[in-house]
């Protein structure tokens, strides 16, 4: 079951989840080993597949590197639910195929190591850990399908 | 119905008549600008997709300059394959190494924005472009491999707040410190997701590249895309200038546009800002607090490395020396030239700064000028997040070129109005 990486901040930038200096590679498999470094050194060694980030609000704020996804696809991060979401991590987010939650306060009721699942067509974060449920507005149809195609050019190239 | 400029670009560029806040359009693209560290993994995935073609290869602008001249073997690899792919594909624009330049001042410079048109590039400054009248905003690495396939992009039509800039600027204050206060007021992400429109008498008085400064910065509010009216200063800026030379289209807000809302700024009352680590809208007045002692001062980037801003710094340092290390870096070769033809070297050499090469370089973190674990440096960059030049524990406090260099002088925050 997914474990939530609880971060209580608001404005994660782009430069905490994957500083400038590893940008000389687009390896996403590199790019994964240096997740968040400079938010939380730790966070590459201690995450498992699927485990899910949830941060406060203007998650992903800063440069347009989509790197910054990658690098927590990457570390097989499988969702990660914020209170908000800066424009061009979003966007990124949704044009690879990777889930993007906004549920405002989410990171203030749900505690770092809580079991989590999502719905995303339903709008529905379930934390198993306390028996809790968030609703949250699902992302439109077309963004859906955008992640359901495997990210943008696939949606592009089925089109 | 009314409509603001942003609204009427987009709407021009999707086929309709109106457009309202919220709908989702797919708009055809201008121009598409490409660097090395965003636009390599673009061009792979293409590869990958076995979408290879390109939709115009005269409306793909490419520039090394993040990491140029390459800084490691890796970001060499990267400059190989950006170079590879522009010449594979004759892309008609390429500025390869000795005419690359930060691609936010060199695509301005070399005539390539035209108002009413639309820009997208690989980098979140793109919306420096604004400035000329023209919808222009950052996205990543797929949705350029998606631009550069299909010349089109989807975009939510986004609300416009409109920032009413007036009054005269008074002695030693300039552009840079005007958007540290409107970033200060409405915080880092008081503008996301929308457009920022930027009119009123103070712009008036701001050449073209005092007005990008302004523009560069609109996604430290987290804003879409800035953009300001095309007066006789735009107009001015671009002739003789511009590769097509066609009639553009200078777009309005309509008198009746409906803004989501609209922030007033008497700009007379403004005095010089920086804005303290470790986020752009943590700006200060430089009277609150003058004389935190700094390690480094940086001159450059897209924000603030245009001839205007040299001009400013070597008219501070002028016969000065610098008491911690300074760091100078034209955005582009055309400004380098110019510095060097009006003698600014020799001031900025007598200072005692380093003088670089056209680059991004260390305004984010890349190399000439990263900062090691304590360092403090003033930068006239945009951003001042964890660990942006250099080491996480360093911190980096963003300023105009004038209290840069005025603070390059006396080795910790200075207000620039004495020196001049």
């Amino acid at each position: 079951m997914p474990k939530a990486h609880v971060y209580l901040r608001d404005n994660v930038n782009t430069d905490e989840i994957i500083p400038a200096r590893h940008l000389n590679t687009d390896d996403e498999a590199e790019l994964a080993k240096f997740c968040l470094e400079d938010l939380d050194p730790r966070f590459a060694s201690k995450v498992a597949p699927g485990d899910i980030i949830v941060a406060g609000n203007d998650f992903g704020c800063g440069s347009s590197r989509e790197h910054a996804v990658w690098s927590i696809r990457g570390a097989k991060v499988s969702a990660v639910i914020a209170s908000s979401f800066a424009r061009i991590f979003y966007r990124n987010s949704i044009n690879c195929g990777f889930l993007v939650v906004e549920c405002p306060g989410a990171n203030e009721k749900i505690k770092d190591g809580d079991e989590l699942e999502i719905n995303a067509r339903k709008g529905v974060i379930t934390n198993k850990t306390r028996n809790e449920t968030y609703n949250f507005v699902p992302l439109p149809d077309f963004a859906l399908e955008i992640i359901d195609d495997g990210g943008l050019l696939n949606h592009i190239a089925k089109k | 119905m009314p409509m603001t400029m942003t609204e009427k670009i987009l709407a021009a560029h999707s086929g309709q008549d109106t457009v309202i806040p919220g709908q989702l359009i797919n708009a055809s693209i201008d121009v598409v600008m490409c660097h090395d560290v965003t636009t390599p993994p673009a061009t792979s995935m293409l590869q990958a997709k076995k979408m290879e073609k390109i939709f115009d290869p005269e409306k793909i602008v490419v520039t090394p300059d993040h990491f140029q001249p390459a800084k490691d073997i890796k970001s060499a690899e990267l400059l190989k394959r950006l170079d590879g792919w522009a010449k594979k594909h004759k892309i008609k624009h390429y500025y390869p190494v000795g005419q690359a330049g930060v691609c936010h001042a060199l695509l301005p410079e070399q005539g390539h924005i035209r108002p009413g048109e639309t820009i997208v590039g690989g980098d979140s400054h793109t919306c420096t472009y604004g400035a000329l009248g023209a919808f222009s905003t950052g996205i990543g690495s797929t949705d350029l491999a998606a631009a550069m396939s299909t010349g089109e992009l989807w975009f939510r039509i986004p609300q416009t707040i409109q920032f009413q800039l007036n009054g005269k600027l008074s002695h030693g204050v300039y552009s840079k410190d005007v958007i540290l206060t409107v970033i200060a007021r409405i915080g880092t992400d008081g503008a996301r997701y929308k457009a920022m429109e930027f009119v009123g008498n103070t712009l008036s008085e701001l050449s073209m590249e005092a007005r990008m400064t302004i523009t560069n910065m609109a996604i430290e509010a987290g804003g879409k895309n800035g953009i300001m009216p095309v007066d006789d200063i735009t107009r001015e800026y671009l002739k003789g200038r511009l590769k097509d030379d066609s009639e553009y289209t200078a777009y309005e807000s309509d008198a009746d546009a409906v803004f989501e809302s609209i922030e007033k700024f008497d700009c007379s009352k403004i005095e010089p800002m920086v804005a303290l680590p470790n986020l752009p809208s943590n700006g200060k007045g430089i009277t609150e607090i003058e004389r935190e002692a700094m390690d480094q001062c940086y001159i450059g980037s897209c924000t603030n490395g245009r001839i205007e801003d040299l001009r400013i710094a070597a008219g501070i340092l002028k016969g000065k020396k610098v008491a911690i290390r300074t760091i100078v870096v034209p955005a582009t070769p055309g400004i380098w030239r110019q510095a060097s033809d009006e003698k600014l070297f020799d001031i900025f050499y007598d200072a005692g700064c380093v003088i670089s090469a056209p680059t991004c370089g260390a305004c984010l973190g890349g190399f000439m000028g990263v900062l090691a674990s304590g360092e403090k440096c003033i930068a006239t960059t945009n951003r001042n997040f964890v660990g942006r030049m250099g080491h996480p524990e360093s911190r980096v406090y963003l300023a105009s070129p004038a209290t840069a260099a005025a603070s390059a002088i006396e080795g910790k925050l200075t207000d620039p109005r004495k020196y001049l």
